[in-house]
């Protein structure tokens, strides 16, 4: 692990983490939720799991993201919170 | 003391995965939209999977892959050079498993949409009292 690169990672993590609750449209959570989801798989990458990493990037961050749109799309964009 | 608060430092995983955990429960408790709530049940779960990478996790460390492994059995692994890969297996089932809970909880949400016009709980709770 280079911590530098581990700390910026992790800071970015949270970041859209709380970005992607905190948005006010549901379009946009969804994307920073993909952004949410990349930036932990460059985290396990770091980390030394590269399986994981590759699961992730695939299946959460692809599959999970495109879910999200497709659910918005079919219902609406609108959030009051 | 300085011990002890070194220790703390080093260890900046476990407070990201307290941090993630927190902001999770967050949002599955505290907003309303029915959208949030599956997006914070994501983040709750990918935390989980962060602490178990943690605990795998070793430093100067090389991946849990033996070089020129195939074909030549006969040395032995020195398995204090990798990292542990039990974890990361676990978490694989993890990972698919989080996105088959992800594909009912969405949808759940679009038939509750289909069924009330709404994703908020204060107007689906609105909409029920009414009826």
């Amino acid at each position: 692990m280079i911590w530098p690169v581990d700390l910026i990672i992790m800071l970015l993590v949270i970041i859209c983490g709380l970005g992607a609750l905190a948005v006010r449209d549901l379009l946009g959570a969804a994307i920073l939720f993909g952004a949410y989801s990349f930036m932990m798989c460059l985290l396990w990458a770091i980390m030394g799991a590269v399986d994981v990493a590759f699961t992730e990037a695939s299946v959460g961050a692809g599959v999970s993201t495109v879910l999200f749109v497709a659910a918005v799309f079919r219902t609406s964009r609108r959030t009051k919170d | 003391m300085e011990d002890l608060a070194a220790n703390f430092l080093t260890k900046y995983n476990y407070w990201a995965f307290i941090a993630l955990v927190m902001i999770g429960f967050y949002a599955m408790i505290v907003k309303r939209n029915l959208v949030k709530k599956i997006v914070g049940m994501n983040i709750l779960q990918t935390a989980v999977i962060l602490f178990y990478v943690s605990i795998g996790a070793k430093r100067d460390a090389d991946l849990p892959i033996i070089a020129h492994g195939h074909g030549s059995a006969s040395h032995a692994v020195h398995a204090a050079d990798y990292i542990n890969p039990l974890p990361h297996v676990l978490m694989l089932t993890a990972i698919v498993v989080s996105v088959a809970t992800l594909g009912v909880a969405i949808a759940l949400a679009i038939k509750i949409y289909r069924q009330y016009g709404t994703l908020e709980e204060d107007e689906i709770g609105e909409r029920i009292r009414n009826a």
